[in-house]
């Protein structure tokens, strides 16, 4: 080799946003680290109650044992954030409704952004008559107003948690086909993908190699947040009563069985309703904080 | 295609249009013309330079000929064997002995991918090797481009663009090519690097018998590695010659332009500076695509569309003022 020294006198690497780097900036954000932070409280809460719930322990109280003598009793020592109708423990209520909550989001979010990955590449990386279809499908879709297109269903159908999760993923998919797409729209024409292409390299390895792992990132953005969605939605079609039904608690169904009682009940709307605020914002914040971490326009300013 | 001896590639009236859509129909309204009906030979074992401005179409040629995006018209002969008609298995084949190397360091290597995955890829993609043969032969790869087979698990942004060119270029040497198509690949780099990587480029073609097609915006870098050199303009080739000869003679006003913006080393001498309107205004249909810009238009310029014409031996030019 006639030639073989290493040049070390170049200009410095370019950073870019892999791995422990995104841990670096995603901190410096200091509401999105509260917010996660309070996530994965939740999640600790959600998951510990709902194990204790099922071996039997129950505190302050067990969440679906009516007790009348107890009705409507106020945020006390005995019953910190009250009790409702029956007089069954609305903290213990609200607290084995958030697994419930979380589940139903994170299975919807799972199934919407399968769907969504899997049509949106297909989209980008073939186009032509192929992606034509795909995005007319999509814009069927969101051309129907899907939240009465659930309630049709769901008043057929005796809902549970695992029927709400699947009719939601299979309704909230569109938004995330059409970043995927664009994603491979973009990363399609990446030199490094052209390099594949002329070295041979079949379309799935393309696919799989080349393009998803670049295409993912943002997508983990939009899911994160749309696990947030998932559990308004879940919530409003609990209080329409055509989401979790009762006596299993949901965040959305606690107050719409309060509703009636709010002049003289108020902790009854509250509290769930203070839950579901208080969760997706968080899942809010902490996709806002992932979104701002992955931009590589925001590099300088941190 | 009857002597393939002395050509490795043979191009015959090569078209790449891409159709202008407009509209809610996304009709199709006019086509670019990037690379407009070229006839090229790429000579075995020796660099053939593409030379021309942004936009004229040279990166297109380039990844047209290697089927990266369809050719609207025309034949393009590997060795012999048409390169459009290739079925998949030959192809394949094909693939393995046409490779290319990008301008952009950065873009041309997939970040999330180790250099071993990268330079190991081609290998993999072709079975040539796998586990520990394939580690070796990628060390030994790194090795021939000048780096540190240490930096096998590393990723493209713990490196410098130099560096980062000789990972693309051990990734385009991986299936042992006969033909590179280099695009622009000093353009980004610093001039001190330029030359350690042509350098490296011109070593390779040496020891392996390498041809390549060296696309360049700057006639400086393209000659002193070039055998022939081919003037690209709107698509078109204006002139191509033996390098010494385009340098000395260059005969079309376009090419003479090129040279003239070549800095010289030393800043007491001044060239004469020739110089063309900056904008690229659109060219008469029947007419030289030079033609707005040329200092040396005349009116039969508008109409006479020139083809290509031998002056003297292995010299072509394609002027309307040539009779």
């Amino acid at each position: 080799m006639a030639e073989a020294t290493i040049d070390t006198s170049e200009s410095t690497p370019v950073p870019t946003v892999v791995g422990s780097s995104f841990w670096r900036r995603f901190r410096k954000n200091i509401p999105s680290l509260i917010a996660l932070v309070v996530l994965i409280l939740l999640f600790a809460v959600g998951l510990s109650y709902w194990i204790l719930h099922l071996s039997g322990v129950h505190w302050p109280a067990d969440p679906n044992q009516p007790d009348p003598p107890a009705q409507f009793t106020p945020p006390s020592v005995g019953h910190p954030l009250g009790t409702d109708d029956l007089g069954r423990d609305v903290l213990a209520r609200v607290l084995l409704a958030t697994h419930i909550s979380l589940l139903i989001g994170f299975i919807a979010v799972g199934i919407s952004v399968v769907i969504g990955v899997t049509l949106g590449s297909i989209s980008g990386y073939f186009g032509g008559w192929i992606d034509a279809i795909i995005m007319r499908f999509v814009d069927i879709m969101l051309s129907i107003p899907t939240f009465f297109l659930v309630l049709t269903v769901a008043a057929l159908v005796r809902p549970n948690i695992w029927y709400i999760a699947i009719v939601i993923g299979l309704t909230r998919w569109m938004a995330t086909s059409r970043l995927v797409r664009a994603e491979f729209l973009t990363l399609r024409e990446t030199d490094y993908v052209q390099a594949a292409r002329a070295t041979g390299a079949p379309h799935l390895r393309i696919i799989f190699r080349h393009i998803l792992p670049n295409a993912l990132p943002p997508v983990f953005v939009s899911a994160v947040l749309g696990v947030a969605g998932a559990i308004l939605y879940e919530a409003s079609l609990s209080y329409l009563g055509f989401g979790v039904q009762p006596p299993d608690p949901s965040w959305g169904n606690i107050i719409a069985g309060g509703k009636q009682y709010i002049l003289d009940a108020w902790w009854l709307i509250v509290f769930p309703g203070m839950a579901i605020f208080i969760t997706t914002l968080a899942f809010y914040l902490t996709g806002e904080g992932m979104r701002i971490a992955l931009d590589p326009k925001e590099t300088k300013q941190i | 295609m009857t002597n393939t001896n002395g050509h490795i590639m043979q191009i015959r009236g090569l078209k790449t249009y891409f159709p202008i859509r407009r509209g809610v129909f996304s009709r199709v309204r006019g086509w670019v013309r990037a690379v407009d009906d070229i006839d090229l030979d790429i000579p075995r074992g020796q660099t053939l330079g593409l030379v021309g401005e942004s936009g004229c179409g040279k990166t297109t040629l380039g990844r047209t000929i290697l089927r990266l995006i369809p050719a609207t018209a025309g034949e393009v002969h590997f060795d012999g064997q048409s390169v459009f008609d290739a079925d998949r298995r030959s192809l394949r084949n094909l693939r393995r002995q046409m490779q290319i190397i990008f301008q952009d360091p950065v873009g041309s290597l997939n970040p999330r991918m180790t250099v071993e995955a990268i330079v190991g890829e081609p290998l993999k993609v072709h079975r040539l090797a796998r586990g520990r043969a394939l580690r070796q032969k990628v060390a030994d790869l790194l090795q021939r481009v000048g780096l540190s087979p240490r930096y096998l698990n590393r990723y493209p942004h713990e490196f410098s663009g130099g560096q980062r060119q000789r990972i693309g270029i051990a990734r385009a040497l991986a299936l042992e090519p006969r033909l590179i198509v280099c695009d622009e690949p000093v353009s980004s780099l610093d001039v001190s690097i330029q030359a350690q990587i042509l350098n490296l480029l011109a070593d390779l073609q040496d020891q392996l018998g390498l041809s390549y097609l060296f696309i360049a915006h700057n006639l400086a870098v393209v000659e002193h590695f070039s055998a022939q050199v081919a003037v690209m303009y709107l698509g078109q080739i204006v002139e191509r010659a033996w390098a010494d000869e385009l340098y000395r003679n260059p005969a079309h006003p376009y090419t003479r332009t090129l040279l003239s913006a070549i800095p010289l080393p030393d800043p007491h001498i001044r060239r004469d500076r020739l110089s063309v309107p900056d904008e690229i205004s659109p060219a008469p249909p029947a007419g030289c695509p030079f033609y707005p810009r040329c200092p040396q238009s005349q009116d039969h310029c508008r109409v006479h569309r020139p083809s290509l014409q031998e002056i003297s031996p292995g010299h072509f030019l394609a002027c309307p003022l040539e009779k």
